[in-house]
């Protein structure tokens, strides 16, 4: 790749805005600072006072007698806990919002998607027949709440898994009990003195992380369902150019929908739009960085102007009036930054306070009328804004792919099912599918990787299916748009043009992963695929990760049968046995594996191979692009421009 | 789909959906909302609404609620650019779509323009003895409309044991009359149910048909529905419908209904010329069902599977087909299509100058189109088949003893016998019989041919047409050479036939023959359940009634009377690992009402557990349950301690209340009821039959058809139960349809059944 910062035309030309006013982004800093030569490879270990020890050499131990293998393992332990606990207790305050909607005590939500719950209540064995919908919701809510809390048994959506996936889980004893609890069980198990052995903790790491995927995780996309309803396919827009120069421009930013829902509700009001015109602006236009921008880009359809490493430059516009952030991945940055423009940030999350930033604390019970309150503050500070400078990149993208669409847009109301999927991947007209996701990174050139693996995926007949930043990255480049089927190879073009779909789905954000699990558990239950999600021709993706949760989920995957591929260099690199056993060791026992491959050529090429071996292992046909490609309308289209020459003769399609 | 099909087909489906609202409001308010809608001879209702809404249609209010289901499932056209998916879309629109075609038929019965009125010069003739007396189809003034619960039962037998493999839904206009016949003959050969509809710019390829004299009805396997698209709606309901009856399926069990139809039903619409809107819209539909759509035409192609087993739609531009005439493209046409849905085809190649398939098996030869007979009024025919030595017989040798027919005059007759000598390492005499009635089908299978009969009442018509093709009489040698060796080849090594119409040696023959038929009657009836071991299992019909299983014993043989417990034994011998299983009988539980350990084992085992017990001689206690192929219906009436037996081919009201279509419904399924049992026509004649419950005095109407057609069989029953006046007793649908005309009757009468015990 270059030294190029970013591939986001947006971006670069901010980025020089931002060069010229002196005014420093995480792109600069990734430059002005290396990252630690130890902490990157898991070498250091600050687990007690006796530490930190940085384990360098060959052999060397810690004060304690840690070894390098123990010590990398550990750290990683600690990010997946990190990650698993991140996205868990966004989850579990999903379930506390659901609770107090179906109490009454949250009378601004309602329950959206009734079909959702039903089925989500069949899943936790609530019984649905002749009760109220809010009764049903309150024990789905409390039955979800139990999950975090488990102490014995399993967590119940395991049994959403292949059955086989599951025996797998029983048999290496890694099924998670508690959501809650296997996080508490990482963090115990590092702290000082305690599991020394590597192998051990990264199979206790496997089990938080699956807690996470088939548990906070799963359950926080089903009540987000429930509550705002299930994606279906829409239209909308991507990138900076979605800012606008005469409204009051708010943005939402971080990871729940709960706000920003509201925010939605309040910029829509007319009495709210009516206080903006008195301000002298022409409307409230009201957009999103990161997954917030996802849950409600996916379900209301609101652009997104940018992923991870935009939400600096956002600011640099000076067209933000207002930036309003929840949970996750908010820069402390944007602090001192928006001090240099006339955007205001307010902090809501009692979990995300910023030093020297607005706060106004967040409450469920009186959602939308804090969310006027914060689109007020907006509109008020419309009149300070000084010059802008508004890239026009705008690009189109069809969003909305829930598996719950997939399987309706594979048949309809009557048929629909994962069949024409799988047989698409038995015939080869689908090589396999891959789920490309996870952040951006100042240590590489920003969308770079995510663009460049999704685009050599595609025109290897690869189904590509994206969430989080990965999914706006893409959305940036037009990937995300059905026209974008000209780009992939001839056997995805047909299943594009036979369903109608572009060639790489957004299905969510970050928390939405899940939504992956869910496809791959029906794949491998429809038939013909083998009887689990590691007999999938399939592999997983996270080319710019840098957060925690990025780890999690890669594991979960891992522990799910998927062999997952990172970007950048490995954390765990100090150790070769911890690596080793992360690729072959989990692939022996869970199917899955993990490695960091920076260079995405080689990630692509690994990816291909290792679907090729799956479909070799479950005797389907050789993958051969030659063989598909007629259908579709080209010839039709071709053949109807002779109708206005007048020789078109319907029993011929000779030219 | 493609793009371009799903705008056309949800284009189509919002004009005819909108279109069948209009109908609706002006027909409610012309004709008022308690208007009857009725499809002929259907316990369905509409079927097709029935099974994918539940909805029972029987007046014209009740079709609001339909319009508004199937305008719940419509889409927006997708967009030009950055479209939203279309595939399950359009085929919701493709749902709607039938919802609202299958209204405006119904509209359109209510307001008598069903079936549709033949109005060109044409006339349709449906050649057959199934359907309700309709004096307008008679006088071949209208096409066929839907086809009636009792020709929907009729085929059952036919589609499951392979001798029609599937049909196809031919929409539009040939190219031309001529590869229109070639299509359709193509399609009989092989023994594919024709189905037609549609037109290109007013003209159908039922006009082609019609032009060029082409034989049309149930018999023939070709059925005219009507000139436009809608009437595509019959055949998708007649596939609905075959869910519902052998399926076991509920109506409003629409998913299931519809992959039962992928699964089982072996289904294809060809579109003939070009493809509008509505036919795209209807294509969709048709899709839902599994059923693929291949044009003749150029139109966009949908090649991935799934919504269908395989390609979703094909175009196979007619003229760029190579071949060296139309009609070889025409072929080749065909054949593709029977690739794309997957039928199965069983072909025996049999050499002979006219065309040949069990499509042809009803096809009549009519006095005037006759060139020759044998048997009948004027001549005598009979057919023989017997086993012999392995080094008597000459595998493949094929004489005629006597002179041809070429120096009888046209539409004359003359005597002939036919004598099948086989041989075979597993051949036993007990097969003789079943192996000398395959006679009937496999001469039948040639066009032009007609055979009736078998034994020494034989009855066979050459055609003209056949004659001029160069048909001789060492055609029917070479017919039952393959056929024998094609459909018997597991038990019949050797196969050689000789025609006698010489005078001496047939009569000598014919002797022969006779001793050989008494000897059989004998033997058939001198077998009784207790002299046997086992009784055979018939589970043919379980790839449409799934939890359905036939007991066959001596003494009762199947309901649809195509297999009697030699037959089955036979056809264990033929295909040990098929549907006709020995089933050892094990403890007699029960000798009066017929139940046995090892047949309760079985079919509990084979019905997937749901029939736990079956009684073989009662129709009270847990009676055997049926798959819909049943030759008549019996069923209890209370009020007169006695049963009723309904026909088949008994299209009339029964004291029950219901006609047989009616009542089908209730005793088909594989569903245990009762009281009610569908069963074969001889076992009426049997000593166990109904034994436990008083045995065939129990009956106290009776169809005439059996009455008539039985007559013989029927008297030797009266006389064995000591009541020689009994079947006059019996009243028929002549002197009561209902339970208030039939009880005088049997006062009358003195029928027996008045004073047996108490049936409850």
């Amino acid at each position: 790749m270059t030294d190029q910062k970013s591939i986001d035309p947006a971006v670069c030309d901010l980025l020089e805005i931002c060069e010229s006013e002196g005014i420093s982004t995480a792109f600069d800093r990734a430059e002005q600072m290396k990252p630690c030569p130890i902490g990157s490879k898991g070498a250091c270990c600050k687990n007690c006072a006796m530490g930190p020890c940085r384990l360098t050499k060959e052999g060397q131990v810690g004060i304690c007698g840690a070894t390098i293998d123990t010590v990398a393992a550990r750290n990683f332990a600690r990010m997946v806990a990190a990650g698993s606990a991140a996205h868990s207790d966004h989850g579990r305050d999903m379930a506390l919002t659901l609770l107090a909607a179906a109490t009454g005590h949250a009378p601004d939500y309602k329950i959206r998607d009734v079909r959702k719950l039903y089925e989500v209540a069949s899943f936790l064995d609530v019984k649905t027949d002749g009760r109220p919908v809010n009764d049903i919701a309150k024990e789905v809510a409390e039955k979800a709440l139990i999950e975090f809390g488990r102490q014995q048994g399993n967590i119940i959506y395991l049994q959403r898994a292949p059955r086989k996936r599951q025996q797998i889980w029983q048999n290496l004893g890694i099924a998670p009990r508690g959501i809650d609890r296997e996080v508490v069980d990482i963090m115990h198990r590092t702290h000082a003195g305690n599991d020394q052995d590597y192998k051990s903790l990264l199979m206790s790491s496997l089990r938080t992380a699956l807690a996470d995927g088939w548990g906070g995780s799963m359950l926080s996309t089903d009540i987000t369902d429930i509550l705002f309803g299930s994606p279906v396919p829409l239209a909308a827009r991507a990138n900076m150019g979605n800012l606008s120069e005469d409204q009051v421009n708010i943005v939402v930013h971080g990871h729940e929908p709960t706000l920003s829902e509201m925010i939605l509700v309040a910029v829509n009001d007319p009495e709210m739009i009516e206080y903006a015109k008195s301000k002298g602006a022409k409307g409230i236009n009201l957009t999103g960085i990161c997954c917030t921008a996802n849950e409600t880009l996916m379900r209301q359809g609101v652009p997104t102007i940018g992923n991870f490493l935009s939400q600096e430059l956002a600011i640099a516009t000076g067209a933000i009036d207002l930036m309003v952030v929840d949970i996750q991945c908010i820069m402390q940055a944007l602090a001192p930054l928006t001090k240099q423009f006339h955007t205001l940030l307010v902090t809501t999350s009692a979990k995300a306070h910023i030093d020297g930033v607005t706060h106004i604390e967040f409450d469920e019970h009186r959602a939308l009328e804090i969310a006027k309150n914060i689109v007020k503050m907006g509109i008020d500070n419309f009149v300070n804004r000084g010059d802008v400078h508004i890239p026009k990149d705008i690009d189109q993208m069809v969003v909305g792919f829930s598996h719950e669409y997939i399987n309706y847009a594979l048949g309809g109301f009557y048929r629909g099912s994962f069949r024409p999927l799988n047989d698409a991947v038995i015939q080869g007209r689908l090589r396999g599918v891959a789920g490309v996701v996870g952040c951006n990174n100042a240590r590489t050139c920003q969308d770079a990787a995510h663009t460049y693996i999704v685009r050599e995926l595609i025109k290897n007949d690869v189904l590509v299916v994206m969430t989080g930043c990965g999914a706006i990255a893409c959305a940036k480049y037009g990937f995300l748009s059905p026209e974008a089927a000209q780009y992939a190879g001839p056997g995805l073009r047909e299943i594009c043009e036979a369903v109608g779909i572009p060639p790489v789905l957004h299905m969510g954000s970050c928390v939405d992963n899940t939504r992956i699990l869910t496809v791959l558990s029906q794949m491998a239950t429809e038939g013909g695929l083998g009887e689990d999600i590691a007999d999938i021709p399939g592999v997983g993706f996270a080319p710019e990760w840098m957060s925690e949760k990025a780890i999690s989920i890669g594991c979960y995957f891992v522990g799910s049968g998927v062999y997952t591929i990172f970007g950048s260099e490995s954390p765990v690199a100090n150790s070769p046995a911890v690596v080793r056993f992360m690729s072959e060791g989990w692939e022996e026992h869970v199917g899955g594996k993990l490695e960091f491959i920076p260079d995405p050529e080689e990630a692509v090429r690994k990816a291909l191979e290792h679907i090729d071996k799956k479909r070799a292992a479950l005797g389907l046909v050789e993958y051969d692009p030659t063989r598909y490609g007629q259908s579709g309308d080209a010839l039709m289209l071709k053949l109807l421009e002779k109708v206005e020459e007048g020789t078109l003769n319907l029993y011929s399609a000779k030219l | 789909m493609s793009r371009y099909i799903a705008t056309r087909a949800i284009r189509g489906a919002n004009l005819i959906v909108a279109e069948a609202e209009r109908m609706l409001k002006e027909a409610i308010a012309e004709l008022g909302p308690d208007t009857p809608v009725k499809f002929t001879n259907t316990a369905y209702y509409l079927p097709v609404i029935l099974a994918f809404t539940g909805r029972e249609v029987s007046k014209l209010g009740d079709l609001v609620p339909v319009i508004e289901d199937a305008k719940r499932i419509l889409h927006p056209i997708p967009g030009d650019k950055l479209w939203l998916p279309y595939l399950g879309e359009t085929l919701d629109c493709g749902m709607a779509t039938l919802l609202a075609e299958e209204a405006i038929e119904g509209i359109r019965f209510a307001r008598g323009l069903e079936p549709q009125p033949i109005t060109w010069e044409g006339s349709y003739i449906p050649s057959t003895s199934f359907t309700s007396p309709d004096m307008e189809a008679q006088a071949g003034k209208r096409l066929n409309g839907p086809i009636d619960d009792i020709q929907l039962r009729a085929w059952g037998i036919q589609l499951v044991d392979g001798r029609m493999p599937g049909f196809a839904a031919i929409v539009g206009c040939a190219k031309s009359n001529e590869v229109a016949v070639q299509i359709v003959r193509e399609l009989q050969q092989r023994n594919i149910l024709v189905f037609l509809c549609g037109n290109v710019n007013g003209r159908s390829i039922i006009h082609q048909l019609m032009e060029e004299g082409v034989e049309m009805g149930y018999d023939t396997y070709i059925i005219p529905f009507g000139t436009d698209t809608i009437a595509a709606i019959y055949p998708l309901g007649f596939a609905a419908r075959s869910a519902l009856t052998f399926g076991g399926l509920k109506p409003g069990q629409a998913r299931e209904i519809l992959l039962y139809n992928k699964y089982r039903v072996f289904a294809f619409v060809l579109a003939l010329g070009e493809v509008d809107d509505l036919k795209y819209a209807t294509a969709a539909g048709a899709i839902n069902y599994g059923f693929p759509t291949i044009a003749d035409t150029v139109i966009p192609q949908i090649l991935p599977t799934g919504v269908t087993t395989y390609e979703h739609v094909i175009s196979m531009p007619f003229d760029d087909i190579e071949g060296k005439d139309d009609l070889e493209r025409a072929k080749k046409l065909v054949q593709r299509c029977i690739e794309v849905r997957g039928v199965k085809i069983k072909i025996t190649e049999v050499p002979i100058p006219v065309p040949y398939g069990s499509a042809f098996e009803g096809e009549r030869v009519r006095k005037a189109d006759m060139r020759v007979e044998f048997g009948g009024k004027y001549s005598r025919c009979f057919e023989y088949l017997k086993m012999s030595d392995f080094d008597a017989v000459e595998d493949g040798k094929i004489t005629v003893v006597g002179p041809g027919f070429e120096d009888v005059p046209p539409e004359g007759s003359m005597d002939m016998g036919i004598v099948v000598e086989v041989a075979g390492r597993k051949m036993q005499e007990d097969f003789e019989p079943v192996l000398e009635r395959q006679i009937h089908y496999f001469i039948n299978g040639a066009s032009g041919i007609q055979h009736i009969g078998q034994r020494d009442i034989a009855w066979i018509r050459i055609s003209k047409a056949a004659a001029e093709k160069g048909f001789k009489l060492e055609h029917f040698g070479k017919i039952l050479y393959a056929r024998f060796h094609g459909d018997f080849g597991a038990i019949v090594d050797k196969v050689q036939v000789t025609i006698y119409t010489d005078k001496a040696k047939m009569e000598e023959w014919l002797a022969k023959a006779r001793e050989a038929y008494d000897r059989r009657n004998r033997r058939l009836a001198d077998m009784t359940d207790e002299s046997v071991e086992e009784f055979y299992s018939c589970t043919l019909c379980q790839s449409f009634a799934p939890n359905h299983v036939c007991v066959v014993s001596p003494e009762r043989l199947g309901l649809c009377g195509a297999y009697n417990w030699l037959d089955c034994k036979a056809s264990h011998q033929i295909n040990p690992t098929g549907p006709n299983q020995p089933i050892r009988k094990g403890t007699c539980e029960d000798p009066v009402y017929g139940i046995f350990s090892g047949v309760n084992e079985f079919v509990y085992q084979h019905s997937h557990q749901s029939v736990q017990q079956v009684s073989m001689y009662s129709i009270m206690v847990n009676p055997m349950t049926a798959c819909g192929c049943f030759e008549c219906i019996a069923m209890v009436i209370p009020e007169a301690n006695g049963i009723m037996v309904v026909s088949r081919e008994d299209p009339s009201m029964t004291p029950a209340g219901m006609t047989f279509s009616t009542l089908a419904g209730m005793a088909g399924g594989g569903l245990q009821t009762p009281g009610v049992m569908g069963h074969g026509k001889y076992y009426l004649t049997s000593k166990k039959f109904i034994s436990a419950d008083g045995g065939f005095k129990r009956v106290v109407w009776m169809s005439s058809f059996l009455k008539e057609t039985m007559a013989e069989e029927l008297k030797a029953v009266a006389e064995r139960e000591g009541d020689p006046d009994l079947i006059d007793k019996i009243a028929d649908e002549r002197v009561a349809t209902t339970v208030d005309e039939l009880l005088p009757y049997l006062e009358e009468k003195g029928h027996p059944a008045l004073t047996m015990p108490p049936l409850f």
